[in-house]
């Protein structure tokens, strides 16, 4: 296994070579049926809830059953449209669909409909920015439809990986659903910087995709997947390194750690007098690592060829303009906007910006909470259960949750301990924070009377506490409340109990 | 069988159709004469795949709908075989494959739902070259058909079932699809008639793909005014196959019997396409098209010479387009969802069990396009064949084109020849292929294309077919005009053609049948 | 065009591979033969297929046929499986598989 593979120092890699980007980034949109046919569609918002048991949402068209024809869906034409307008990309007055033809078992037709020389969207721009506020211009090459395969369940084997499985399962539920393809033009010219500016790049690619309101861009679910390709120059060689294409990226953290990788994997085969594989790597993000995978070679021969069961797509001037009118600002113009309104530091911005936590902090401020304690909980308490789990933050928990949370401890019914108590339980899949805060007993004891008798408990044992007090060292109030809080399980307002010990000294 | 029997049999669908509205007879005893008839005849002639169980309750329902005064299709209670490339939820559906042996279907084609909303009685499934890939039916795994006109012969293909069971008195009424002349060449070596409707007539949704881009489904039966009728039902726009052409269509029903009302064809100009005939055609088979020729200019149409060069292209464009697109739309028999599953001894990878599946499931033929189309689409080599293939497309849109500024139909010969031997071009594919010569054309421009008997070839005493072609769109024209030469045809000839066929029910040498004819 | 048309035995025994084909040796010997003589026929395509020629992918030229982004009626499991040669609970099952995802 490569694991155990020879990295080269950062720093070091960096000096000897110049990495060379390119992404390509699926996008799942949300309508409410697939590409090609009339089924359900599971990454639809509203499926959400849905039964998603397999096999249940397919037609004969989804299952490649003899005879079914595709039919494509107007409205994943048009989300694709706006994406690609997004993008900063020309939209083709005349696209088409091509088949590309491979067999494989998630494959129903094995060929996957999807398009080739005839894009819906090419040659566009967007500008990414990272920590320090930094931007970097990133060219899209094209942005083609297609639709997604089913999903395989490898059983048997110790690892439930493909290899040394005994037999696969395959549930169609996934195929067709509609996908946009974001294919970048090669990215140079970031250096030390590479695997901020990937990580960026797939974040404004999720907010651009949230803003349109075009995905769910739930990484975690497969809604936004980013394959990274990543080769080196030796510095002042002027040529490109052998690419690699590692597969399946998909959390905005791993971008960054997967380009890191690769850097660091082949400074240290190039340096060693080796070279690199053209091939597909898979990505751990277990162990941070990737591994071989298929070599790219004579048998990815495709054979494309323009699908004749379906119809060149020609979109009218004034649908393409209607549909610019209709997009949100840019996402520069938009974080401006946010930051004023937010009233954030520069650096306090950009952390969120980097942390991918734009929409979620300004979806947790939608739903009532405000931007300094959004802002707090989802950089400080959640991030830090992501982190230690390995995950990105909004996997973890909706906004709307941690808006309530937010919310329960603004109106004193939560304490900040018992918020984060809270939280748990929310990302234990408990419930809803108000759902948690009943199960578990979390609410505040807001019964003075109550809180009255623990003083006078802990009064007993600190009996000058009082005279301290009077005398005008009201901190000394601090020995008290922390017995009072110990005492009620950290249930008590610690505000509430100090107020009621000083009306205690002093009345 | 009695006389009753032999008589219902006989009768066209119009005519039957005719008799089921005034109740003369019923549904039930129309099926029944015509189940009848599969069970006499079919063992000899082999044009049923299957032949359904549901029949007679079907018919049962129609009588009692039409008992209770229901509005219902005038083709209602009237038999109808179904080639067995369209899906059916009733009947496996294995487009002459053994790869699909036993596939029911959770659906049905869409023309096969119209048929069955429209009421007629499906009968059963038609044999047919293995996925539409052939024109004798000897490429069906299940055994070739025969031609009721002479056992040894071939019915034509790929819809050498469908166009049997017509002439064999079998059923009125059958559904084929065309993708080359799967429905045109059999029609002319069975003396049938078949139609190719303009390519998006007819809806593709359940009709197991050979080539997208060509393949159209289409009426068989023993008169145009059947054909027509069936065009009815199974016509029109469908929003399951993105090909379906949005359009509002006149009754062919009707254009078919103002036809056959003309007496005369003055006005009209009738183009003969200089390359679909000479070299390479039987003496018979031009000597009755020179016949029908003469025929036409007696009626007062005007008969011009049409020259369509790229027409010398079309056959190679054929077998790259079809091929190309055959071997994409056949990738999904890989033994996962549907179909036959093989194993490789000892186990083995689903990729190796989709292999051993595909070996043995497929065919020679099968195989063969399959490789063929492989390679055209394959890097290095698309531009040269495939993209080739496209742009000699656009010329033969062109020529006819051209053609019909010179013409108002263009008429050839079906086929250059008569039913062949069986065996006699199975080893060498070129020769089989060139055997779609004169219908390929039509194909590959997306227009429609009639196929009618026009008598016997006098060398051999086998029926003859000619070919009307209209411009897109303009299927009604060929109604009208079909039926027009039908009634000339059956004047100057004195019977219909089929009354020669030795399978004529009641004939003196029916009884033959089960021991060969001829 | 000058290319040489004729196909060797390697060729077919990867074209059988690329489209899943597990042909014999005899059927690939015999099939070099023969697609050798077809596409010999066949390649005079390229001889009137000149640059100023569009190709034609559909006979009927329709453009933007769509459909409305509502859900229909969906296959039970036990329709879509119905005709699957293995199952396991309401999964297709097939066997291991060598090589990676595409």
């Amino acid at each position: 296994m490569s694991t155990n593979a020879e990295l080269m120092d950062f720093e070091k890699a960096i000096e000897l070579f110049e990495p060379v980007l390119g992404f390509e980034v699926h996008v799942e949109l949300n309508t409410n049926t697939k590409m090609f046919s009339d089924a359900p569609n599971p990454a639809s918002s509203q499926a959400e809830s849905a039964t998603q048991e397999p096999n249940t949402m397919i037609t004969p068209v989804c299952l490649g059953l003899p005879g079914s024809l595709p039919v494509v869906n107007e409205q994943a034409v048009k989300f694709s449209i706006s994406l690609g307008l997004a993008l900063g990309c020309e939209i083709a007055s005349s696209s088409r669909f091509a088949r590309k033809n491979y067999f494989y078992p998630d494959l129903a037709k094995n060929y996957q409909i999807s398009q080739y020389d005839e894009p819906i969207a090419h040659d566009g721009e967007i500008e990414v920015e990272i920590a320090g506020g930094k931007t970097f211009k990133i060219e899209i090459e094209r942005a083609h439809m297609e639709e997604d395969a089913g999903k395989l369940t490898h059983v048997g084997g110790s690892t439930g990986r493909i290899q040394g499985a005994d037999y696969s399962l395959v549930d169609y539920n996934r195929a067709g659903v509609p996908l946009v393809e974001i294919v970048t033009k090669i990215i140079q010219g970031t250096n030390e910087n590479a695997p901020e500016v990937g990580k960026a790049y797939v974040a404004t690619i999720r907010e651009i995709v949230l803003a349109l309101g075009i995905s769910e861009a739930r990484m975690e679910r497969g809604n936004l997947r980013c394959d990274a390709n990543v080769s080196l120059s030796p510095r002042g060689s002027g040529k490109l390194g052998t690419r690699t294409e590692t597969k399946n990226v998909n959390s905005l953290r791993s971008v960054d750690r997967a380009v890191r990788y690769e850097i660091q994997r082949q400074a240290a085969i190039i340096a060693a007098g080796g070279t690199i594989v053209q091939e597909t790597r898979h990505w751990h993000e277990d162990t941070g690592t990737t591994s071989p995978g298929r070599p790219k070679s004579d048998a990815d021969d495709y054979r494309y060829f323009p699908e004749p069961d379906l119809l060149p797509v020609e979109p009218s001037a004034s649908l393409i303009q209607e549909l610019k009118n209709a997009l949100p600002e840019a996402p520069a113009k938009r974080r401006s906007r946010l930051k004023a309104d937010w009233g954030f530091s520069e650096l306090e911005f950009q952390d969120v910006v980097n942390a991918g936590l734009l929409n979620e902090i300004e979806q947790t401020v939608q739903a009532g909470a405000s931007p300094a304690q959004s802002r707090k909980w989802w950089m400080g308490e959640v991030s830090r259960i992501a982190n230690a789990k390995s995950v990105d933050p909004s996997t973890l928990v909706s906004p709307k949750s941690v808006a309530e949370i937010v919310k329960l401890t603004e109106s004193g019914e939560l304490t900040d301990r018992l918020a984060r108590q809270a939280l748990e339980g929310v990302i234990a899949g408990e419930g809803t924070p108000t759902e948690v805060v009943a199960k578990r007993g979390l609410k505040v004891v807001s019964d003075d009377g109550a809180l009255i008798a623990a003083i006078d408990e802990a009064l007993k044992s600190q009996p000058d506490v009082l005279e301290k007090i009077k005398s005008g060292k009201i901190q000394a109030a601090g020995a008290i409340i922390g017995d009072v809080m110990k005492a009620m399980q950290g249930k008590a307002d610690a505000a509430r109990v100090r107020e009621l010990i000083l009306e205690r000294a002093t009345g | 069988m009695n006389s009753m029997s032999n008589e219902l049999i006989q009768l066209s669908a119009a005519k039957l159709s005719e008799k089921l509205v005034k109740k003369e007879v019923s549904a039930l005893e129309v099926t029944k004469a015509h189940l009848d008839r599969i069970e006499e005849v079919d063992p000899a002639i082999h044009a049923f795949l299957h032949v359904s169980t549901e029949a007679l309750k079907v018919a049962g329902e129609v009588d009692g709908a039409r008992r209770l005064g229901a509005k219902l299709n005038p083709l209602a209670g009237v038999p109808v075989a179904i080639k067995d490339v369209l899906c059916t939820m009733d009947m496996p559906s294995t487009a002459g494959s053994k790869i699909l042996e036993g596939w029911v279907p959770p659906y049905d084609a869409t023309v096969v739902k119209r048929l069955r909303d429209a009421r007629l009685v499906p009968i059963g499934k038609t044999n047919m070259d293995e996925f539409a890939m052939g024109s004798s039916t000897e490429h069906s795994a299940y055994g070739p058909t025969k031609n009721p006109w002479d056992l040894e012969r071939i019915p034509g293909g790929s819809g050498g079932g469908s166009a049997a069971a017509v002439a064999a008195f079998e059923v009125p009424l059958a559904l084929g699809s065309d993708t080359g002349g799967s429905i045109r060449q059999p029609a002319a070596v069975t003396g049938t008639v078949g139609m190719k409707p303009t390519y998006g007539g007819v809806s593709r949704y359940g009709a197991i793909a050979l080539a997208s881009s060509l393949d159209q489904v289409g009426p068989v039966a023993r008169s145009v005014l059947d054909a027509a009728m069936l065009h009815d039902v199974i016509g029109g726009h469908d929003p399951k196959d993105s090909t379906s052409l949005n359009e509002s269509w006149s009754s062919f029903t009707e254009a078919a019997k103002e036809g056959a009302k003309a007496d005369s064809l003055k006005g009209l100009k009738i183009g003969v396409v200089k390359e679909l005939g000479g070299e390479g055609f039987q003496k018979g088979v031009s000597d009755r098209f020179a016949a029908v020729c003469e025929l036409l200019a007696a009626t007062g149409a005007e008969i011009v010479e049409v020259s369509a060069p790229s027409f010398a292209y079309a056959i190679a464009a054929y077998y790259l387009i079809l091929p190309a697109e055959a071997s994409s739309n056949l990738a999904k028999f890989d033994s996962v969802r549907f179909g036959l599953r093989v194993n490789p001894p000892g186990g083995g990878t689903v990729e190796q069990v989709m292999s051993a599946t595909r070996e043995a499931g497929f065919g020679p033929e099968v195989k063969r396009r399959i490789i063929l189309g492989t390679y055209a689409l394959s890097a290095g080599y698309y531009d040269a064949y495939y993209g080739s293939a496209q742009k000699v497309r656009t010329l033969v849109q062109r020529d006819f084109q051209s053609a019909f500024g010179k013409a108002d139909l263009l008429i050839s010969p079906s086929a250059p020849t008569t039913a062949f031997k069986f065996g006699e071009k199975l080893e060498d594919p070129l020769a089989m292929y060139l055997n779609d010569v004169t219908t390929i054309p039509a194909n590959l421009a997306g227009i429609p294309g009639l196929g009618l008997p026009m008598g016997l070839a006098e060398e051999d005493g086998l029926p003859t077919g000619l070919q009307v072609m209209a411009p897109a769109k303009a299927d009604a024209k060929l109604y009208s005009f079909g039926a027009t030469l039908e009634v000339l045809l059956k004047e100057s000839s004195g019977e219909l053609i089929l009354q020669d066929s030795p399978l004529y029910p009641g004939a003196n040498n029916a009884s033959s049948a089960n021991g060969g004819v001829k | 065009m000058s290319q040489s048309h004729s196909l060797e035995p390697e060729q077919v025994a990867h074209l059988a591979e690329l489209a899943r084909i597990a042909l014999t040796s005899q059927e690939i010997s015999k099939l070099t033969g023969e697609l050798g003589i077809i596409i010999e026929s066949i390649a005079k395509v390229s001889e009137v297929a000149t640059s100023d020629v569009p190709a034609t992918s559909h006979p009927m030229p329709l453009t933007n046929v769509f459909r409305q982004d509502i859900p229909g009626k969906t296959l039970t499991p036990d329709e879509a499986l119905a005709g699957a040669p293995d199952r396991e609970g309401d999964r297709f099952k097939v066997a291991s598989i060598l090589g990676d995802e595409q």
